[in-house]
């Protein structure tokens, strides 16, 4: 019994006041195996770990470490019982050295003095082990987020973790990096490490785990041995239903006659001489890896940021706008990627949220005109179909699907034409995506123009009518429906074309 | 409905009923009489007025501490104004509120434009005009104005109902309909809330915090007419240290030093308490000194408990 498990968590539930956030999970990690554990969002995964780590406190339920029973943990305990989380943000010190960050609060010493030269033969040593190639002696602001991720696992590695948790580990990840974390995943399994990983990438679950935790809604699903699971019925359980497609089917409504957007050498924030046309009816998708200069396209686009040269032709005309006010005015909407940081107001209602950009449209001297601004914010809830008891609710309680919406909803009452998406659905769990697919299938259909950066390759294929791809701030290749292939977007990708080598 | 919902939104409004059982007991009525509370009614008026424009910049999680200068200018300019340049009291109150609103558009500039933060640009402001202010009235008092100008704080409406605190009711129903009813309240919740989500929901921020800053220095200006008229004498040092009272009020009515919480008629609760607070000390014959430190002590746990609840929030 006991003996076999490093971690139990028996019947944890987690009551925050008029919320239960877990209900009764029960989770077993067996020694030196791979546990995925997946869930929608929500589902309340993320406070599990915490619970593991302290910054939770369970309402009831038993946590054993290595038979060792507790009613919660601590920080502090934690460590002293071998469990380390490995987070998505990382508690790097970005000044810092490698070799100090792995000693972080507990530097080798000589004396009073540090001893730099131990701490750096030290972490080459745990370096080695993991078979990573970091000099310790570099500054981690100048290391790939790949390898800052290492430092924080060789740290959990050296103070002794026999249980490491990681969250979602593979989302700031590219993917040669992703192929690197696998590895070290594999080699601490071998030695014995035991560890619970977290994905909402199911191909990432399959191929490294042992066993398969479901949560859905804060209760234990089930446990499947992963050979004998499919995706299929791991969406199923996890939803709680079955999803026939991933993608809402759509009739092509491009209208190739009408050019709704045109970048003529666009150069500005970062960005190299971007050209593309965008017509009504059609979703665009711009694809790349993290940091080829998408979002800072949209930014220029959007009016957030100002272009140094080019030309943006919206609708037949030459326009330069100035601020997102001018863009909106002009009938451009930007959906952001980080919904908690630019795109939603968490802290007022969805109402005010629906109206905030056309607040001037519909008040006189100022004074806002308190019927329409309920007819409107009723008008989009329905349409949309934005899942909340009352208009009067503040977003910051809605899920992420339904803060999506709602972003959505401000950007349909502004009544724009051309709705740029930052990565649509990330963060956004199975069933809702799907929601928000239908959504843009219904801006196109009704003539508006979708711009779409994504860096989920199935979401990039299976929405688009066209694809431009990006890399390292430069246009590197464009593909039409009918040529769409992953192998060749990831080239086009990682830059290695004939229209690249050109323009160097 | 004594649930604890109603208790929760409304606690500030007990922690004023307390206040007063309290010292109308400790005061053996003198607190309740009716000529005390004409009397705090009169007290409260001017930082009850300075209030509003700081409620606005603190709902943006900024802050002003001009203000104390900004009343002390004021008063200097406009009994100048009256006493040496002869210019009509009407006239020269309107120059006043003009040159209040300017400072505040120039901390606009400095806080939007320029990009100081509010703490530091408010400062160098304070200490500026504090400046200005010695250099017009070389520290010498500047007394002898109209007798007419009493109705700004001396004057009562049926002889018993002062002007001043007529004038500080209708500041909070200008301010309560700014907040509630026009779209620029929506922006201020907005900007307190997300200054970056809120630019990109088309809000042009930056012409906000002018207006928001320009409504700071109006306000405050406001409230140093009521006072001038109150003391019926200027002095340079009338409005030192005055920024931590009106602070103090509007921390303590509820609105976040974070930004993006608050309401007017919190405000409200947190003026009238520190007023009679104020009021009740002067009354048992509290040293100046003390009312310092139960004032700092308010302010410590005003914030305190904002603090602790957005803790718990995001726990």
């Amino acid at each position: 019994m006991s003996e076999n498990y490093v971690l139990e968590l028996e019947h944890i539930r987690k009551e925050y006041p008029g919320v239960v956030a877990l209900k009764d999970v029960t989770l077993r990690l067996r020694k030196g195996e791979v546990l995925g554990l997946i869930g929608e969002n929500g589902a309340g995964k993320s406070t599990l770990i915490k619970c593991c780590t302290g910054a939770e406190i369970p309402t009831s339920g038993k946590i054993r470490v290595n038979g060792k029973e507790f009613d919660r943990m601590s920080p502090q305990l934690a460590a002293e019982n071998g469990v380390a989380v490995i987070y998505q943000e990382f508690n790097n010190v970005g000044e810092l050295s490698a070799a100090e960050n792995l000693f972080l609060g507990r530097p080798i010493r000589k004396g009073m003095k540090i001893d730099r030269a131990a701490m750096e033969r030290e972490a080459q040593k745990a370096f080695d082990q993991l078979h990573i190639k970091i000099n310790p002696k570099e500054l981690v602001k100048n290391l790939t987020v790949g390898y800052q991720q290492m430092i924080e696992i060789a740290k959990a590695i050296q103070q002794n973790a026999q249980v490491l948790i990681m969250d979602e580990p593979s989302a700031p990840l590219t993917s040669n990096e992703v192929e690197n974390m696998f590895k070290v995943v594999e080699l601490l399994r071998k030695k014995g490490v035991s560890i619970i990983y977290i994905s909402h990438r199911l191909e990432e679950i399959f191929r490294l785990s042992d066993r398969i935790e479901v949560i859905r809604d804060g209760e234990y699903v089930t446990t499947l041995i992963t050979p004998e699971a499919t995706v299929d019925e791991l969406i199923k359980l996890m939803v709680g239903r079955e999803l026939t497609q991933k993608y809402p089917p759509r009739k092509s409504c491009v209208n190739k006659d009408k050019v709704v957007l045109e970048l003529k050498n666009v150069t500005g924030n970062g960005d190299k001489d971007i050209s593309l046309q965008l017509h009504a009816g059609e979703v665009l998708g711009l694809g790349g890896l993290v940091g080829a200069g998408r979002t800072e396209l949209a930014e220029i686009i959007f009016g957030a940021k100002p272009k140094e040269s080019g030309s943006i032709i919206f609708n037949g005309k030459e326009i330069n706008p100035q601020s997102p006010r001018e863009a909106i005015d002009l009938g451009i909407a930007l959906v952001p990627e980080d919904r908690k940081r630019h795109g939603a107001l968490l802290g007022i209602s969805i109402k005010n949220n629906i109206n905030m950009p056309i607040y001037e449209r519909i008040s006189k001297l100022s004074v806002i005109n308190s019927r329409k601004e309920k007819e409107i914010a009723e008008k989009y809830r329905e349409e949309i179909q934005i899942k909340c008891p009352t208009l009067n609710q503040l977003v910051k309680n809605l899920s992420g699907g339904n803060q999506q919406k709602v972003i959505l909803g401000k950007w349909l009452a502004a009544d724009c034409e051309l709705i740029i998406f930052d990565e649509p659905t990330r963060g956004i769990d199975v069933g809702a995506k799907y929601e928000i697919y239908k959504l843009i299938n219904e801006l196109v259909e009704s003539g508006r123009s979708v711009l779409m950066i994504s860096s989920e390759m199935e979401e990039l294929m299976g929405m688009s009518d066209r694809i431009i791809v990006l890399a390292e701030n430069r246009m590197t290749g464009e593909l039409q429906k009918e040529e769409f292939d992953s192998d060749k977007i990831m080239q086009y990708a990682s830059g290695i074309t004939d229209g690249a080598k050109e323009s160097l | 409905m004594l649930n604890a919902n109603f208790l929760k939104q409304n606690a500030i409004w007990l922690v004023f009923l307390a206040e007063i059982i309290i010292f109308a007991i400790a005061s053996d009525g003198t607190f309740i009489s009716g000529r005390n509370i004409i009397n705090i009614s009169r007290q409260v008026s001017y930082y009850g007025i300075a209030a509003i424009g700081m409620t606005f910049v603190i709902l943006i999680a900024d802050i002003d501490l001009s203000i104390g200068s900004i009343i002390t200018l004021v008063n200097v300019v406009c009994a100048w104004l009256m006493v040496a340049a002869g210019v009509n009291m009407w006239v020269a109150v309107a120059i006043s509120l003009i040159m209040a609103t300017g400072i505040g558009l120039i901390n606009a500039v400095m806080v939007a434009a320029v990009g100081i933060p509010a703490l530091i640009a408010t400062f160098a402001s304070q200490t500026v005009f504090e400046g200005v202010a010695y250099l017009i009235s070389g520290g010498r008092p500047i007394a002898g104005f109209d007798s007419d100008f009493g109705i700004f704080g001396r004057w009562s409406a049926f002889d018993f109902l002062p002007i001043c605190a007529i004038l500080m009711i209708i500041c909070f129903a200008v301010g309560s309909f700014i907040l509630n009813k026009t779209y620029f309240g929506r922006y201020f919740y907005a900007i307190g809330g997300n200054e970056e989500a809120a630019e990109l929901s088309g809000i042009r921020v930056n012409r906000v915090k002018y207006l928001i800053y320009a409504f700071s220095g109006f306000f405050a200006g406001l409230a140093g007419i009521v006072l001038l008229s109150r003391a019926n004498s200027a002095q340079s040092t009338v409005g030192k240290g005055l920024e931590f009272d009106v602070i103090t009020c509007v921390v303590l009515g509820g609105v976040s030093v974070y930004g993006g919480v608050g309401s007017m008629s919190g405000v409200i609760a947190g003026v009238l308490i520190i007023g009679s607070l104020t009021n009740g000390m002067i009354l048992m014959d509290v040293s100046e000194y003390t009312q310092m430190v139960v004032k700092g002590l308010v302010l410590a746990v005003a914030v305190g408990i904002d603090c602790m609840s957005k803790k718990r929030r995001k726990r």
